[in-house]
Parts: C-alpha cells; sequence; structure tokens
C-alpha cells in the first residue's frame, strides 16, 4: 500500500521532462494518470527513484482534428476520448474501446499515453490503434520520431520507446463514411483487463470487403494484428461462411497466453469467436 | 400484569435505519479513524513460503530505521503471548500450537513472523524490507486428497499424519438402502475456498495505561466479548482491566468472528510499549491471512427408488483445515455433517468427515458456514438424481420433503428441525416463475439452439445459534434494557452488529412493548465495559438470540414499570396499557401517567410501592432450546452462450421462510446480499494456490467479488412459518441466500447444458469453465 | 526526507501542507487533512471504498499522490451534506437502505455523485455501469441502485 520514497519532479515543458529524464536515466519514471505506474509502486513491484510528473506539461493534453487526422494528446484521458464528440463523431471505435476500459474512476484519471507506454498484454487500447493503423509520435533527447503502431509494441510491457523517451501523441487517420470498426471484448472477471479483446476495423464496397484490419489484445504476450485474418477476408463477400472461415485464423502462428483465468485452448477459442463477432459487428 | 401493549406499529414495519445518517456523511469511526495521542503504527514481515524451517531473522538494519520503536519477532514474544485458540470441542481433535507469530516454522504464505512498531506507518512500512529471513524450504501439501495420503509429507510431525480429526455417522440402515435402490448415483463434489473480503480490512488498536492497569483494544470484530476473555488469558491480564470496543464495524461475514494473531500481538506491544499501538491491515495480507471459507472435497453416494424416493445418502467429506486452527476452524464442516439431508426425510446416512492439515490458510466461518457446502450437495445430488430417473426437478423435490405437521422434525444426523412448511415456499417460487411455462419456453429455446437453464434450490438450513450445547464458548446471548431517569430508553446488547442493522430492528421491538417513540430509544453494542456479558453476531443469530434476550428484558422492565404505574394512578396493574407515551387504565386514556412521569418516579424513589427497589433496568441471558431452522425455495433462469461459456443470468427469484420479520426492510437486504456472495461462489470467486502453497489469487485483480454489473436484480418473497424456539418467532436471515444460491445456480447452469450431456460443473462456473464442460461432454 | 508543499481547497476550505511525494492522497485526506470518511479498501485500485472527487471528477484517492493534486479543489464525502441537509444521494441510500456496513458508502455516494451529474436520469443498466468501480460486499447493490434512482428523481425535483 505504501510505496518507497522516491525524488519528485514536475515539469511544465516537455523539454524539461525530457532533461530530468536524461539525467536520471533508468532511475526515473514518468507518472501520466498514475493508473498502470502507481498501483505497482504501492505494492513495491516498481521502485522509481525519481518519478517524473507529466501531467503539467504543455501540450500533451486535448483532442484535435488536423489535416484528416484525429490527433490525441498522450494524456488525453480515457474518458475525454469516450465523451468527446470530435471523437464518437469522426472514430467511433475509439469512444467504445475507452469505455471498455476499467472503471469510471479509472477512465477519469488514466491515459491512453500512459496505458500505451505501459503495455499491459491485456489492455484495451493496443487492439483499436493497431486496428487503425495510429502513427505514435515520439519525443526524446535525440528529437522527434514515429512510430508505427504495429512496430510499437516490442514484448511484454515492452515498447519501442527508449528510456530517453517520451510518447507524445497519437495520429489516427479519419477515415471515409464507409469505414466501419468496433472492438468487442470479454472481460477477466475481476480486473476487468482483455481476456481478449478484438477491434474490427473495415470497409465495403457493396457487400464486398475492401479493406480490413483486426488487432487482438489478451492473447498473446503482444497485442497483435491478425494478418490471417485480413488477407482471408479482404476482397471477399463479407457472408456469415467467409467472416467465419477468417475468423478461425484469428490466433494463428500466435503464442497464446494461459493463466488462471484461461486456459491455452480457451483463448484461442475466444480469439476466434470474438474475431468473427468484432468483424460481424463492424460489417452489419 | 401489564401485558396489553398498544397497536404494533413497528415491528414488521420497513423502518429506515437509525445508523444511516452518519454512515452516507462519512461521520462514522471504524478502527482506522481512531487516533490517539501518540499513537504508533504496527507492521508485520509475513513468510513468503508455505512451508519452512526459519533459519535465521535479522533484525537489526530495521530497528536502526529512524522512527522505528521496536521490532520483535516469535521468540521475543514465548511465553508473553499464548497460542492463538481453538474453541471447538471434537473427540479426539489435534491441535497444533499456533504461536502468534512462527517462531520455528512456517506454514502457510503470510504467515506473520515479526511485527514492527514505528511512529509512522510509511516508516512501518519501509523497515519490513530491511529485516532478513533465511528460511529452508520444506515440501508443501496443498491438495485435500493427497494430503491424506500415506506417503504425503507431514504438517505436524507430531502428529504423524494430516488428518486433525475424523467423525463418522452411521444412521439406519445405509448398507441395506444401497442394496435395495434401484438406482445409485454418486459424484465428487468440490466447494472450492472462498476469501470472505468483508470491504473494512481488519483493524485492531491497542491502549494499556499503566497506572490503572487497563487494556482497552479497538477491533474490527464480530466477537468483541469473546475477544475480551482470551486477550486476557493469552496475555495474562485480569479479564475486568480488558476493554474491547468493536466501532463501527465494515462488515465480517464469519472472518471477524476470530481471535487472530495480529489482535494478541498489537495488544502486547501496547501493553510493552506503553504506547498506543495500531495496525490496519492491507487487504494483501486480509487476502492471505484473514481466514478463508468452504474448501472442502466431498464424495457422495444417493440410493433412490424408481418413483423419487431418497432412500440413503453415503458421504464422505473432506474439509480443508489450512496450517492452524483458528476459533472455530474444525466445526465448520461438522455443521455441512448435520445438515446433509437438507430439506427432505433420508432416514439413512452414513457419513465420514474427516479435518485435513494443509500449507494454507485456515478456513473457519464464511457466511452460510458449513451449510452452503451441505446445500451445494443435497441439491446437486437431488438433481443428478432427477435426471437419471427423468424426473422433473420439481417433483422429486416434493416427494421428499417433510409434511408441514411432521415438525418438530427429528433427522438422522441427530438434529431437530423447527418448524416448516417446504411445501408452501416452494409453490410460491413456482407460481412466481410460472414454472411450467418456463419449461415450455426452454423447450421451444432448445429446438432454436439456445440453451436456457432453470435451477431450482429447496433449503432448509440451521441457524440462530444457538443452545449452549451445540455453540463453543456459549450459545446465549444477553441484552439490557435500562430506562433512564428522564424516561429515554438505553437498550445494551451482546450481539454485535456490523451492517445488519440491530440499532434499528432493536429498538423497533422496545418501542413497540413500551408504546413510545423510536427516538427515544437508543441501542448500544460492541463495547465490552458498557454492556453485560454476550457472544456477538454469526450465525444468523442477533435477533433470533440476542432479540430475544431482549424482548424479555424489555418486559420484565415493563412489569416493574407497571407496578409503580398502577401506584400512581391507584389501579389494577392488570388494567394498564401503555401507548403513545402514556400508561392508562385501559378506556381511560385521560387519566395518564406519561412513560417519563414513571421513570422519574421510579429513580426518585420516594412514591414507590411497597417492596419495589428504585431503578428500571434488568438484564436478561436468553438461552434457546434448539436451533432455529429456516428454509425456503430459489430458482434461477439462465441463459449460456456455448460458444464462449458465458453465462446470462436472467432473472433470480428468492423465497425464503426465516419466521417472523421484524423489518422487512433489512430482510431483504439481507436476502440480497446473501444471494450476492452465493452467486460469487457460484460464478465468480475462488481462492487458487499453486502447487508451492503460493496464493495466485492474492488481489482484486485475480480474486472476483461480484460488482454492481455483475449480478441481477433479485426478487424476493417470504413464507412465514414462525419458529417455536424463541419468543419473537424469528429464526433469522443472514445466511439464506447464499446458502441457496450457488446449488441454484449450478442446477440451472447444468440444466442449461444438459443437451450437451454435462452433468456436473465445478464452481466457479468461469466462462472457461463452462466451455470446457462442454468440449469434455461432446 | 523530502517533501514537497501542495495547497489544496477540500470542501471548501483551503489546506497548505508540506508532504512526502509517495503520501497517497487518500492518507493525505485521512491524516492529515483528518477527513476520514474517505476509506481505504483495497490496494489495487479496484474497490472505491477511497473515491473523492478532484477537480470535478471521481478518482480513486488510492491511486493518486497528494503531490499530484497540489493546487486541485477537492469533494469528500464529509463536503456532500450542506447546512445539515443530506444531498438527495445521501438521503436516498437512507431512505433506500442503500447500505449495511457502510465502509463502501462514502466511495459509492461520491462515485454517484459523478454518475447523475454526468447523466442525470440514467438507467438501472447505466447506474450499474456507473458503480462498476465501487465494490459493495453487503447489499447485493440493489439497493444501491434504488438510492441512485430515488436521488435522480429527487435532483430532477
Amino acid at each position: 500500500m505504501i510505496a518507497s520514497s522516491f525524488e519528485y519532479f514536475a515539469p511544465t515543458s516537455v523539454d524539461e521532462a525530457l532533461s530530468l529524464l536524461s539525467e536520471h536515466g533508468d532511475d526515473a519514471k514518468i507518472l501520466a494518470g498514475g493508473h498502470s505506474l502507481i498501483p505497482a509502486m504501492k505494492l513495491r513491484l516498481a521502485e522509481p527513484a525519481v518519478l517524473i510528473d507529466i501531467q503539467r506539461v504543455e501540450g500533451l493534453k486535448g483532442i484535435s482534428e488536423s489535416d484528416g487526422k484525429l490527433v490525441i494528446g498522450a494524456l488525453a484521458t480515457h474518458h475525454e476520448l469516450e465523451s468527446s464528440d470530435l471523437v464518437n463523431r469522426t472514430l467511433p471505435i475509439l469512444a467504445q474501446t475507452a469505455g471498455e476500459i476499467g472503471d469510471v474512476q479509472v477512465r477519469n484519471k488514466g491515459t491512453i499515453g500512459g496505458s500505451l507506454s505501459h503495455a499491459d498484454p491485456a489492455a484495451d487500447w493496443p487492439a483499436t490503434i493497431l486496428a487503425l493503423d495510429a502513427d505514435l509520435k515520439i519525443v526524446g533527447s535525440g528529437g522527434e520520431r514515429v512510430v508505427k503502431a504495429t512496430d510499437f509494441f516490442e514484448e511484454l510491457y515492452t515498447t519501442a520507446l527508449e528510456a530517453d523517451e517520451i510518447l507524445t501523441e497519437i495520429h489516427v487517420s479519419i477515415p471515409d463514411g464507409n469505414t466501419t470498426g468496433t472492438y468487442l471484448k470479454l472481460h477477466q472477471v475481476a480486473s476487468g483487463f482483455a481476456l481478449t479483446g478484438v477491434a474490427a476495423v473495415l470497409s465495403k464496397s457493396g457487400d464486398v470487403c475492401e479493406n480490413i484490419a483486426v488487432g487482438i489484445t489478451g492473447v498473446s504476450d503482444v497485442p497483435y494484428r491478425a494478418s490471417e485474418v485480413e488477407s482471408a477476408l479482404a476482397g471477399r463477400a463479407l457472408t456469415a461462411d467467409n467472416i467465419a472461415a477468417a475468423a478461425e485464423k484469428a490466433a494463428d502462428g500466435v503464442d497464446i497466453l494461459e493463466d488462471i483465468h484461461a486456459s491455452e485452448a480457451y483463448r484461442s477459442n475466444l480469439a476466434k469467436v470474438y474475431t468473427r463477432r468484432a468483424i460481424e459487428g463492424a460489417a452489419s | 400484569m401489564a401485558t396489553m401493549a398498544g397497536p404494533s406499529r413497528l415491528i414488521g414495519a420497513p423502518i429506515k435505519r437509525r445508523e444511516d445518517p452518519r454512515l452516507v456523511q462519512g461521520l462514522s469511526h471504524y478502527v482506522d479513524d481512531i487516533k490517539l495521542v501518540n499513537m504508533h503504527h504496527c507492521t508485520f514481515l509475513r513468510s513468503d513460503y508455505a512451508h519452512a524451517d526459519i533459519k535465521s531473522i535479522d533484525t537489526e538494519a530495521a530497528e536502526n530505521l529512524s522512527g522505528v520503536v521496536k521490532v520483535i519477532t516469535g521468540v521475543d514474544i514465548q511465553g508473553k503471548v499464548g497460542s492463538i485458540p481453538c474453541a471447538a470441542e471434537i473427540e479426539g481433535l489435534k491441535v497444533p500450537d499456533h504461536p502468534a507469530l512462527a517462531v520455528d516454522r512456517v506454514r502457510f504464505v503470510g504467515e506473520p513472523i515479526a511485527a514492527v512498531v514505528a511512529t509512522d506507518p510509511y516508516v512501518a512500512r519501509d523497515a519490513l524490507d530491511l529485516i532478513e529471513v533465511e528460511y529452508d524450504e520444506l515440501p508443501t501439501v496443498v491438495d485435500l486428497d493427497d494430503a491424506i495420503e500415506s506417503d504425503s509429507t507431514v504438517i505436524y510431525d507430531e502428529f504423524g499424519d494430516n488428518i486433525a480429526f475424523t467423525m463418522p455417522l452411521d444412521a439406519g440402515d445405509v448398507d441395506a438402502a444401497f442394496a435395495e435402490a434401484d438406482h445409485v448415483v454418486s459424484q465428487r463434489f468440490v466447494n472450492q475456498r472462498l476469501i470472505p473480503n468483508s470491504i473494512e480490512p481488519r483493524g485492531v488498536l491497542a491502549e494499556y495505561l499503566p497506572g490503572e492497569g487497563t487494556l482497552t483494544v479497538w477491533s474490527s470484530t464480530q466477537v468483541p466479548h469473546h475477544l475480551k476473555t482470551i486477550l486476557s488469558l493469552l496475555l495474562d491480564l485480569p479479564e475486568q482491566l480488558v476493554r474491547v470496543i468493536a466501532p463501527e464495524v465494515g462488515g465480517g461475514f464469519g472472518s471477524k468472528l476470530n481471535v487472530y494473531p495480529e489482535e494478541a500481538v498489537v495488544a502486547y506491544l501496547a501493553t510493552e510499549l506503553r504506547k498506543p499501538v495500531k495496525w490496519i491491515e492491507k487487504r494483501s495480507e486480509g487476502f492471505t491471512t484473514t481466514i478463508h471459507g468452504r474448501d472442502q472435497v466431498d464424495y457422495v453416494d444417493m440410493a433412490v427408488k424408481n418413483d423419487g424416493t431418497i432412500t440413503a445418502l453415503r458421504a464422505k467429506l473432506l474439509a480443508n483445515m489450512g496450517a492452524y486452527h483458528q476459533l472455530l476452524t474444525p466445526i465448520i464442516p461438522v455443521l455441512t455433517y448435520l445438515m446433509m439431508p437438507g430439506a427432505y426425510k433420508i432416514s439413512n446416512i452414513k457419513l465420514e468427515l474427516i479435518g485435513v492439515f494443509t500449507n494454507k490458510m485456515a478456513t473457519d466461518a464464511y457466511r452460510g458456514a458449513g451449510r452452503p457446502e451441505a446445500t451445494h450437495i443435497i441439491e446437486r445430488m437431488v438433481d443428478l438424481a432427477a435426471q437419471k430417473l427423468g424426473m422433473d426437478p420439481k417433483e422429486i423435490r416434493f416427494k421428499n420433503f417433510p409434511q408441514p405437521d411432521e415438525f418438530p422434525l427429528e433427522m438422522a444426523t441427530g438434529v431437530t428441525y423447527d418448524s416448516g412448511n417446504y411445501q408452501m415456499s416452494f409453490n410460491k417460487a413456482l407460481d412466481t416463475v410460472d414454472y411450467a411455462n418456463l419449461r415450455t419456453r426452454q423447450a421451444e429455446l432448445r429446438s432454436q439452439g439456445r440453451y436456457l437453464g432453470i435451477g431450482v434450490a429447496t433449503y432448509a438450513e440451521i441457524c440462530g445459534m444457538g443452545p449452549s450445547v451445540g455453540v463453543a464458548g456459549g450459545g446465549w446471548e444477553s441484552s439490557t434494557v435500562r430506562i433512564e431517569r428522564t424516561g429515554k430508553v438505553t437498550v445494551l446488547t451482546g450481539v454485535s452488529p456490523h451492517g445488519q442493522g440491530q440499532e434499528t430492528s432493536f429498538a423497533q421491538i422496545v418501542a413497540d412493548e413500551y408504546g413510545i417513540s423510536i427516538d427515544d430509544i437508543v441501542v448500544i453494542h460492541g463495547d465490552t465495559g458498557r454492556q453485560p456479558q454476550g457472544i456477538g453476531t454469526f450465525g444468523s443469530r442477533a435477533t433470533a438470540v440476542g432479540g430475544a434476550a431482549l424482548i424479555i428484558a424489555t418486559q420484565q422492565v415493563k412489569e416493574k414499570m407497571a407496578q409503580i404505574a398502577a401506584h400512581m394512578l391507584e389501579a389494577n396493574v392488570d388494567d394498564l396499557v401503555f401507548e403513545d407515551g402514556n400508561i392508562f387504565v385501559q378506556g381511560s386514556p385521560d387519566s395518564a401517567v406519561t412513560f417519563a412521569d414513571v421513570a422519574a418516579t421510579a429513580h426518585v424513589a420516594v412514591n414507590l410501592p411497597p417492596d419495589v427497589e428504585p431503578g428500571l433496568e434488568a438484564t436478561h441471558f436468553f438461552e434457546p432450546s434448539n436451533f432455529t431452522y429456516p428454509f425456503g425455495a430459489h430458482i434461477s433462469i439462465v441463459e449460456v452462450d456455448p460458444e464462449t461459456g458465458e453465462i446470462d443470468l436472467q432473472r433470480y427469484v428468492a423465497v425464503d421462510d426465516c419466521g417472523n420479520i421484524i423489518n422487512p426492510l433489512l430482510v431483504d437486504g439481507q436476502v440480497h446480499g446473501g444471494i450476492a456472495q452465493g452467486l460469487g461462489q457460484a460464478m465468480y470467486e475462488g481462492a487458487v494456490y499453486d502447487e508451492n502453497g503460493q496464493l495466485l489469487t492474492g488481489s482484486f485483480m485475480d480474486y472476483a467479488i461480484p460488482k454492481a454489473t455483475q449480478v441481477p436484480r433479485f426478487e424476493t418473497e417470504h413464507t412465514t412459518t414462525p419458529s417455536p424456539v424463541n419468543p419473537l418467532g424469528v429464526k433469522g436471515v443472514g445466511e439464506a441466500g447464499t446458502i441457496a444460491s450457488s446449488p441454484c445456480l449450478v442446477n440451472a447452469v447444468v440444466d442449461a447444458l444438459s443437451p450437451f450431456g454435462v452433468t456436473d460443473i465445478d464452481m466457479p462456473m468461469t466462462p472457461n469453465r463452462v466451455w470446457q464442460a462442454i468440449q469434455d461432454a461432446q | 526526507m523530502a517533501t514537497t508543499q501542495i495547497n489544496t481547497t477540500i470542501n471548501g476550505e483551503d489546506y497548505t501542507h508540506e508532504v512526502e511525494p509517495r503520501l497517497l492522497l487518500v492518507h493525505y485526506l485521512r491524516e492529515v487533512a483528518g477527513l476520514t470518511g474517505t476509506h481505504v479498501g483495497c490496494e489495487t485500485s479496484l474497490c472505491g471504498a477511497c473515491t473523492a472527487i478532484v477537480d470535478g471528477q471521481a478518482v480513486k484517492t488510492c491511486t493518486m499522490l497528494a503531490v499530484q493534486a497540489d493546487g486541485a479543489d477537492i469533494t469528500t464525502i464529509e463536503g456532500l451534506a450542506q447546512d445539515g441537509e443530506l444531498h438527495p444521494i445521501q438521503e436516498g441510500f437512507w431512505e433506500r437502505h442503500g447500505l449495511q456496513c457502510g465502509f463502501c458508502t462514502p466511495g459509492m455516494i461520491v462515485a454517484a455523485h459523478q454518475l447523475l451529474e454526468r447523466n442525470p436520469s440514467p438507467t438501472e443498466e447505466e447506474i450499474r455501469h456507473g458503480l462498476e468501480g465501487n465494490f459493495c460486499r453487503c447489499t447485493g447493490y440493489q439497493h444501491i441502485v434504488d438510492a441512485v434512482q430515488y436521488a435522480a428523481e429527487k435532483m430532477q425535483g
């Protein structure tokens, strides 16, 4: 319940935060909403010597539209994404995903940037961010770079972020009216994390699927794009049979997690069933 | 004597709780809200291993940390703090020494090893990381079936095996009944280990005043009087100088019906340091070191005739004690043993109950305590028998219920059910859900590939604990009624409510008896320094036993008041009426004395009738003649998604008969909460240890207690069959919901999945388990 | 031990203290500000007993450092009743028997406050969803739902 002692900094600019990060290196942790880090610190699973609270950093908040893209500040809370008119109008799957995270209090405080940087294998955002092919803007002492969502999640709790870098923005292209998406999730009954979460985004021409992207979380160490499913369906009619056949490939080639909440066989089954249902939901 | 009360106004009415204004404003005081001058803070270092020898403990660095006042280990308190007691009396019971801090060996993960006292809780926590313990790991015993194998590791060398006790029963002629049976059904049941998780964790604050020699202990406990007596024995202090206060207590569900090592150690530290010492349990400590519930593996056979008559029951019950006995650990499965017949007349019963030590936290009373296990067994077995016979689950139940005129009914297990009308409550439940139509609808849906399940559980349970012969430490209860000089009434009771609402229901009883406003009554509880002796709140006993003591004490004082009033009115005692704050001769309300006037007269004491002593106060110790046996019928309707194993609980109907009802609002609250906990067991909850005895479900991240979205709206109904064993005719309702609901829900899911050939499913019925059951059956 | 100064407004009163950065907001409220109505029920940000309103948002104060609340306007359970009158949600909990042991109640009421602020006439399902972050072990939630419905009607006038 009680964290180890640490030194606390509350920078007000990205530059200030970055210089603190380079100064303290691996001893430092970035504190955003705190809903991944503080619980770990209370159990002393994380004992950073330095905490850099970026809550007051200018320019990391807010959600806006720019050049056909939705620009989401890393400090945007799940609640802001869930309730934003702009998000609900342009990319409702983001609002839908946000609404599936934790509970009201967690959504009020937890941030999209914090969640993505923490990279919990059962977090909700990765599925949707993958399916939307988002770009993640990262700044570090070496400057600014953009990483594709598909390149961001590397290993369990490990992302493309270097120790001296901060995720600052998430950019998502706003699709045309032909594109629809659904995020479907089976909650782990205790924690509320995803036993399986599937985000399906697709566009169709008549009954034919033009483009499809499926992001899956909770099933493996690392969230992934179900590319076998996508290729099995792209260019095909969105019939129940075709969807079902494609969804059967949802866990192909994936190392599937097993824990006290779900066996490997069950998770594999969930991935397929939830993929099918998510695609059906998006297609309907 | 004045036997005529005014018209009953409050008993039976849904009176709003008098506890609530302070609680809804955050103005009440739980243990952690109490702060004393110079208060110090205690934390416990706990074993990381389930079974290990302690080679060494180095506390030096912790002691040197600024702010740390004291660090103690088991060796430091040997001979100073007695062994944590078990009150159970069972023939041949093996009772291991249970030091408050482990000395040479640890036997479960979380067992306390050392205690730190510091001026600040943050410092106390830091100090734990500075204590070095060297262990020699030992093989662990975690599985019940394995623990009783002859080649198992033995947890107590001195006992030779892991069997804590064996309790046999052979009633009637079981072998003959099985030989003559048309069918025999057999099933192994796992009644999984649960973690109570009251939302307020445990906590203790102790203060010792060396001049007076008094020890005051504030503890989040259900049994302050037991704690007072036991602490005085453990610390060798005069009992009269020990006072235990249970302030606001945030739920217990049996988990605070105990005496814990932390209570003894904190009290000891307060006497030793002569400073107030507080310890508040962290939730992670609660998971590993507050008692757990259930944890049985049961092997059961049932003999039935073709017409559905159950002729015999045979069972081996393995009950997990954990590593030590807590206060009532071995008693809990005895309640399973006693209630094995459930709501049915079964005259031939053969049982073998075996209590087993393992390297886990002790089990003890958790809501229902032994009866959910019995009810699960019998209600599942009855459904299995019905399935085998091709009978409707409804028919087999009616076939085996006793008739209402057969009560009091002596059962084969030795208990005598007080009163009952099982047909009435079951019929009411069946009517409420329109059972016949439900079955039709189920058949229709099945033809569409949808899996609706209808689950039934008809139960009888044992509560109102109880006659002293059946309750370790005494089963009586005491209540005092004192009418103050101003006519205000103080009720002091030995029961120790922690959510049940007796500040309201007990005041209702007294207000009606005296014909006064409920606002003139204050109910005080949970303080051994203010009230007479008592036992506490558990086993759905508070109203059945404490309320019974109260009504008798109330009537004793009333009798005296009537004598004084008769003297003042120059009237006959037998003609007096107590109504609207007045006492008068029936029919002559205009010439009344007020209740307050009589109270004043009793205390001023210059105008008393001859031979009447001053004062208006009575204490009654009520000893019930028997337990009470509430009963009822629950029906649930589920739909299962066979692709994912998810269960949609669509409807839950509970018809409970808890005898007379004092406050229907509170009764409904108890039923709702009880069902939610049984539903938790059926669908979500289960403690999981790995093969090394590590608790894998050690936080709310992995152990699911039901959330608001995970329970449906419950429909509650009642029938009323008064109990003859107490003057209020009440039976008790705290546990009924928990006892009936888990088998009710399992029966529903098994019913839904019967087309797949599924005949049983272990709890919790997680989506994974349900899905797997379907795969396995196909 | 390094400390940081924080300024907060709690239930309309201003507070200034030097605190250790690791001090949790819930401990600040309970031990420093002396407002013990906000409770601690778990360590994992799930039970919601510690819920308070920080700058208009219901948050779990066990998952927030006091230093993060520097400059914040905080409302705790003690701040809901006005001039001796219970807030309609508090009244609803009393009227509908929405509590038993009372330990979860302050957090539950504060969460319900946020819920009704965002959705003044919620359905039963919306109420349950809105209270997902608050555990109650006593009531089975039904009377809590009733209490929030009572409050919603009363607040709608």
